[in-house]
């Protein structure tokens, strides 16, 4: 398996703050990646390293074997960056902007202009091909901005939040878009957001970064897993009759961390599932156990816990 | 090399078709053609009592009552030209959006700036060229006297020094468009330097002077000379003042000194107008002095730009 990208111990500091620590990732060939993290996490400046538009304050990143920050210009000429909000020249047309592009890589006139109607084609704006940017909305934008990273023909792109500030249709539209590109010419794509439900379902795999850690890594059921193994289970107990005892029981059983109670009803707190012993217990205090449930955490607990911990 | 001519063509082909550059190549030529206009009438007068040489050449240089000369005005006018064109050249990049998307292109990060500040300079060198034609033609015409290749070679000589002088300007403008955020700013921090070098200068050159060599009733001859001297020198440190005394000497060949002559240096001096070789020697100093201004400027821009952190936001 081909490493595309690949981080050792990369970080960036800003004045002695540090904006990224230590961070290590890699990237699979033709695997969308996400990478994300709350606004501030450092995801833009390792973008910006990996680019080689920043120099790491140490560490290193190697992408395609070149280092990024001595050999910058064969990094970015085999990947495509869409930046976080993404501007034009507004009075140069969509299509005058994509040839700026295209010239600035090398690409001769001849071939890219083709290349321009088709990529323009695909993200939607072959009717504004001649209309100068400044009158485009932001969505008409951002599909530009996917233009000009595809229309150089990468072979790996990085997006940072190519859907913020953009309805739910254009999302969908954009993800499908990005989906679509990559697996047709297979592009490994770099996807940077801060809007876990908007990108996780099209990420091969992805990268939790907070305050410049990457916190964990890997697909979104085997991380899901490994926080649901490191957490405490939540369990719900709505028992027939509270018995003077058995508060104290349950508080015995080995695992039992924390128990309130209101009425008839407990929370109780454990660091795995516990639901047999409990209702044992339950039941041996002389009461019986109505409802036992686990609460569980939903993907945008598990984000907003790692986020907390970070 | 081929990158640094893409940002080239595309910022030369933005120039030329934004309005800024519209409107002062408008005000430039009016301008330009009505004060020679006026001085080519002036000269018409003037020729038929007594013919002296080099009549082409005091188009550029005769002030016409309440107008000023070419030269006074391109000194005057010609730093508004070079920071409007280049006071925004990198910040407005950011505020775009657009700097990281370029820069994220396989070009080397000098080649923008180096790119922007050529065709800045290329910019200018066009419209002064179009105005030096223009003035040239209505001269033909109004005087019907042709220029000899002296006073061609003079031309050419004011307008590279025209052409640096405006560059200073320029990269002065990009220095801060680099060093400010907005655009606003950068404007305003440019325009306060013009207004120093142009107007202030003066008066601080004498204030410092005066301190220094005090200009008393009792003042000795010596003491006067090395008062002015001393003014003088400060005063070269505006850009505005070397390329006076460049145009001064260029476009009047009988200049040999600036500033303060001493009666004992003029005697058994013959008032013959100077060979081109001297007139050049003659403003050699200043000449240097212009170039060195402008590249020092526009290196600080260049190692404050490359080392300056890309940031989205």
């Amino acid at each position: 398996m081909e490493w595309i990208v690949e981080t050792d111990k990369l970080s960036k500091a800003y004045n002695g703050i540090k904006a990224v620590d230590q961070l290590n990732f890699k990237i699979k060939e033709s695997e969308i990646f996400g990478f994300l993290g709350p606004n501030g996490a450092g995801k833009t400046t390792t973008i910006l390293m990996i680019l080689g538009l920043t120099e790491p304050t140490s560490g290193k990143v190697k992408v395609y074997g070149h280092d990024a920050t001595r050999e910058a210009l064969k990094v970015k000429r085999v990947t495509g960056y869409l930046p976080e909000n993404v501007g034009f020249y507004e009075d140069l047309t969509a299509k005058e902007n994509l040839r700026y592009i295209t010239r600035l890589n090398g690409i001769p006139d001849k071939k890219s202009l083709p290349k321009i109607d088709e990529i323009l084609e695909e993200v939607g704006l072959s009717e504004v091909t001649d209309t100068e940017v400044g009158k485009f909305s932001k969505g008409m934008k951002q599909r530009l901005g996917m233009g000009a990273v595809f229309v150089k023909n990468p072979k790996f792109a990085i997006l940072d939040e190519p859907t913020a500030g953009i309805d739910p249709e254009g999302v969908d539209q954009i993800l499908k878009f990005i989906v679509k590109i990559s697996r047709e010419q297979n592009i490994t794509i770099l996807l940077s957001s801060h809007l876990l439900y908007q990108v996780q379902k099209i990420c091969d795999r992805v990268g939790i970064i907070t305050k410049g850690h990457m916190i964990a890594q890997g697909s979104m059921d085997e991380i899901g897993k490994e926080i649901i193994k490191k957490e405490e289970t939540l369990l719900e107990i709505q028992v027939s009759k509270v018995t003077p005892n058995l508060i104290n029981s349950i508080k015995e059983i080995e695992g039992v961390k924390n128990i309130e109670k209101s009425d008839n009803h407990f929370l109780v707190k454990c660091d795995r599932d516990l639901r047999e012993k409990i209702s044992k217990t339950i039941v041996e205090n002389g009461s019986l156990p109505l409802q036992i449930k686990t609460q569980d955490y939903t993907l945008e607990e598990i984000y907003i816990k790692y986020f907390r911990e970070g | 090399m081929s990158r640094l001519k893409v940002v080239f063509w595309k910022e030369f082909a933005d120039y030329f078709s934004s309005r800024r550059f519209l409107i002062l190549f408008i005000i430039i030529c009016i301008t330009g053609s009505s004060i020679t206009y006026i001085a080519s009438q002036i000269i018409g007068q003037d020729i038929t009592k007594a013919s002296v040489g080099f009549i082409f050449l005091k188009l550029f240089t005769s002030s016409a009552g309440a107008l000023p000369s070419f030269t006074f005005f391109i000194s005057f006018f010609g730093p508004l030209i070079g920071i409007i064109l280049g006071f925004d050249a990198i910040n407005s990049e950011h505020s775009r959006g657009t700097m990281s998307l370029v820069l994220s292109q396989p070009i080397f990060r000098d080649s923008l700036i180096n790119g922007k500040f050529l065709a800045g300079l290329a910019t200018v060198a066009i419209m002064l060229i179009s105005i030096i034609l223009v003035i040239s033609g209505l001269g033909l015409s109004t005087l019907g006297i042709v220029p000899n290749l002296a006073e061609i070679l003079r031309i050419g000589i004011f307008f590279v020094a025209s052409v640096i002088y405006i560059g200073f300007w320029l990269s002065l403008g990009i220095l801060f468009s680099i060093l400010f955020r907005r655009t606003a700013s950068s404007a305003l921090a440019s325009i306060a330097v013009w207004i120093f070098f142009t107007f202030f200068i003066y008066m601080v050159a004498s204030v410092i002077a005066d301190q220094l060599v005090p200009v008393t009733h009792t003042a000795t001859a010596e003491m006067i000379t090395k008062n002015e001297y001393l003014k003088k020198m400060i005063m070269r440190i505006s850009p505005a003042t070397l390329f006076e005394e460049i145009a001064v000497a260029v476009l009047n060949p009988s200049v040999r000194v600036f500033g303060f002559v001493l009666p004992a240096q003029v005697k058994g001096l013959i008032p013959n107008p100077l060979s081109l070789g001297q007139s050049i020697m003659v403003i050699w100093p200043q000449f240097v002095g212009l170039i060195a201004l402008m590249v020092i400027c526009f290196a600080i821009s260049y190692v404050i730009f490359m080392r300056q952190e890309i940031r989205a936001t």
